[in-house]
């Protein structure tokens, strides 16, 4: 791919020697613009406070937070960096981190290329596709905790469905839901229940790929894998990024199904190191220990950690992501 | 998740020495609205009582927060200055809601509305106590009775006698006698030793406590403990580990007509009392087999738990939130509320196994007035245990660390059950875990002491 070089702007000469572009002063707003400026705040003006008093205020007093021992009843007290530095020792941490990023690097490529493979059939089909396309979503209506109690379900080790149906074809399945290799296998492959939502996200970006692009394809003896690799994953490349980068952020964000699986009312006491994921430490630390000082220093560490994530993941996008409309 | 988490908590200032002077002896009919939180009216022992306690309480207008207490929303409503009148919360909870200054003393509440708290079970009462004082009014009790399917029993040569714990040799024999398998998978479960929730039971039938009477030291390291820890995970490695017995039990239908006693599939276990009645209700004709947990010497052993009605510090109407503990947790209610189910029993064919009231009083005239002393069999074996286990109650004490510890000796059982540690490395890694827990909590409160 070429970069096409952006024009020069004109500059103005003057007695041939080249300046500096002189700043023009922004002309004072009439009053209508005010006006309509004053409009548009107020209109925003409930979000605006919203997202101060629920989000904006709630982050800097955790980033406070982090910083006390504080037990949700008492004052906090100023403790500086201990809780930071206990978190450092806390083997637990360690270990919830390392789940997540397991999980993580497994479930969002599998979910990515599942939900790719289903869009691509889906774009294929013709009359049926509108009875498809609702039929891949009703799933993600279901409420996560729902999700977690369907996961014991099928995935119970004795007569669970899964196992029935790998029996179907000579394989003994695992104890997907107490053994400690094959816990985390089954919360991705659970994941892949609500994969329609990302389905209908790349099915609307396939629609959006000019068909010009695939008779010209065609035309060079393109087969249908050559055209997806070459004409669709490019073109449809910037809706797999947000899918890509959405999913890894709920990836490290995972509770509600592990939680409801493995730390709810139906396992209040038996728990599996397993499936604790950082948001899972987190809640016991903060909600069950009482421990929000510490919990508010973990939600700080999860937080770096997405955010160094997505900076890479959007780093390496610029070499491997394409806009339409895009100039390189 | 996070920033909603950090909403509710941003607005938290502490409780400071807010409600530090409270008149449980407030003269004068109480008005007003008075909300709860915690409590449901389910059914009829809770709405009886209930009914009760509102009319008692004429003028008051009584609103439920029904559902589990949430701690965190409890404790978010203390520290914002606007919290409930009363909480119904799990005993367990008492020692950590006193030692956060959340729940008040309950001293002058129960000499004002004169509760004779020797009435209660002993083991209920020290569960409320923490550092002397008397934090909630208990109700309920719940204990463990062994049960058993007879005809299993009865093919392998056993009685219920082989399987009550007071010989774990002999429990464990039975065991193997009773598991099968089919095909390589476990078909019936011999004895499921209820991990990890029934290991202070083990314990103490061994003569062990987890925790020192002051609650203070932690003792999950003790040679007593561990041994116990490594006889009940001994009891699932029989069978193929505990993943097998877990995934086994989880598909059964525990509250239907296709529970494990029912269809065949389990052996005998020891479980809580409230069970009788699922089994009763569920599937009456079992061939069921009851047996209190047994020590070694022989004796009844049970493990209590149950729920309290604690005030919160900052409380509008503390007078008139002690007296609908004292009205709801008082003999005569409890009386009430057991002939209403009693009747209601009676009515649907069933027999009444009785209620543990956590009131001995009221326990003792229960069963003399309504529980039947000639149920068919083996009802009548149920309600026998049930009583004599009633009778043989241990808990452990309250302490400022009763999650923390609690979390420890579950964590390290389940250590042991998923194949991480061997049980005397869990243990002692659970017993640094929970004496730096017990030592922190201590120390803070008697600092503030």
């Amino acid at each position: 791919m070429t970069t096409p070089v952006a024009p020069a702007l004109p500059t103005p000469a003057t007695g041939g020697s080249r300046e500096a572009p002189v700043r023009r002063r922004r002309a004072r707003p009439s009053p209508s613009e005010r006006r309509e400026r004053n409009a548009a705040l107020r209109f925003i003006s409930p979000w605006i406070v919203g997202f101060v008093v629920f989000t904006a205020w709630p982050i800097l007093y955790s980033a406070y937070l982090s910083l006390t021992d504080y037990d949700v009843i008492n004052d906090p007290t100023f403790v500086g960096l201990d809780n930071y530095r206990e978190m450092a020792q806390d083997p637990k941490v360690a270990l919830s981190l390392w789940n997540t990023l397991v999980y993580t690097v497994v479930q969002v490529p599998l979910y990515t290329v599942v939900a790719l493979a289903l869009a691509l059939l889906l774009n294929q089909a013709a009359r049926s596709a509108g009875f498809f396309r609702t039929a891949f979503f009703i799933p993600k209506m279901t409420p996560p905790v729902a999700v977690g109690v369907l996961l014991l379900l099928l995935f119970n080790g004795q007569y669970g469905i899964v196992n029935e149906v790998l029996s179907w074809v000579g394989i003994q399945g695992p104890s997907w839901t107490t053994d400690q290799d094959w816990i985390k296998p089954g919360l991705v492959l659970i994941s892949l229940w609500t994969v329609g939502s990302a389905v209908i996200i790349l099915l609307a970006a396939l629609r959006n790929v000019p068909n010009d692009l695939y008779d010209a394809a065609r035309v060079d003896g393109a087969g249908f894998w050559r055209r997806t690799r070459a004409v669709t994953v490019p073109m449809i490349s910037g809706a797999l990024f947000f899918v890509v980068v959405i999913n890894t952020i709920a990836g490290f964000q995972m509770f509600t199904e592990a939680y409801s699986a493995y730390f709810g009312a139906g396992n209040s006491t038996y728990r599996n190191d397993a499936a604790l994921f950082c948001v899972i430490y987190l809640f016991q630390e903060g909600f069950q220990e009482l421990h929000m000082g510490y919990a508010s220093a973990l939600a700080w560490l999860l937080f770096v950690v997405i955010m160094l994530v997505t900076v890479v993941q959007l780093v390496v996008s610029r070499r491997l992501v394409y806009y339409e409309g895009e100039q390189r | 998740m996070v920033v909603a988490a950090l909403a509710l908590t941003g607005c938290a200032q502490g409780t400071g020495d807010e409600g530090a002077d409270v008149d449980f002896s407030a003269d004068g009919s109480p008005s007003g609205e008075r909300s709860v939180m915690g409590f449901g009216t389910g059914d009829e022992i809770g709405e009886v009582r209930y009914d009760r306690a509102t009319q008692d309480l004429e003028g008051v207008d009584v609103r439920l927060a029904e559902g589990e207490l949430d701690i965190q929303a409890f404790l978010s409503a203390v520290a914002s200055g606007n919290p409930p009148d009363l909480v119904y919360a799990n005993r367990d909870q008492i020692g950590t809601f006193a030692s956060r200054d959340a729940i008040l003393p309950l001293d002058e509440c129960v000499d004002a509305e004169g509760v004779d708290l020797d009435a209660f079970v002993d083991t209920a009462v020290e569960q409320v106590t923490f550092d002397g004082s008397v934090y909630g009014i208990p109700e309920f009790n719940q204990v463990q009775v062994t049960m058993a399917n007879a005809d299993l029993l009865s093919a392998a040569g056993l009685t219920v006698d082989d399987v009550n714990g007071s010989d774990r040799d002999a429990v464990t024999a039975a065991n193997e006698a009773l598991m099968r398998t089919a095909g390589g998978t476990l078909s019936v479960i011999g004895f499921d030793s209820k991990l990890p929730e029934f290991l202070p039971l083990w314990a103490k039938a061994a003569g062990a406590d987890l925790l020192s009477e002051d609650g203070r030291t932690a003792q999950l390291d003790a040679p007593e403990v561990v041994e116990a820890l490594e006889w009940a995970v001994g009891i699932y490695d029989a069978q193929g580990g505990f993943p097998a017995v877990k995934t086994y039990r989880d598909s059964a239908d525990f509250f239907g007509a296709g529970n494990q006693f029912a269809t065949g599939v389990l052996g005998a276990m020891p479980m809580e009392q409230w069970y009788i009645n699922v089994l009763n209700e569920s599937s009456p004709d079992a061939p069921m087999a009851f047996d209190a947990v047994r020590t070694p010497g022989g004796d009844a052993i049970a493990f209590a738990s149950g729920s309290a009605w604690a005030v919160p510090r900052g409380s509008e109407n503390p007078a008139a939130a002690c007296r609908f503990a004292r009205l709801m947790t008082e003999t005569d209610a409890w009386v009430q509320a057991a002939q209403a189910r009693a009747d209601a029993r009676a009515q649907d064919g069933l027999v009444f196994t009785g209620v543990l009231t956590g009131n001995e009083e009221a326990d003792e005239q229960i069963r003399a007035d309504l529980v039947p002393d000639d149920a068919p069999q083996p009802w009548q074996d149920a309600i026998d245990a049930m009583y004599e286990a009633n009778d043989a109650t241990f808990a452990l004490p309250a302490n400022p660390a009763d999650n923390e510890f609690e979390t420890a000796w579950q964590d390290a059982v389940n250590r042991v059950l998923n194949g991480q540690q061997e049980p005397a490395d869990a243990l002692a890694q659970a017993q640094d875990e929970a004496q730096q827990a017990l030592d922190d909590a201590w120390a803070r409160w008697d600092e503030e002491d």
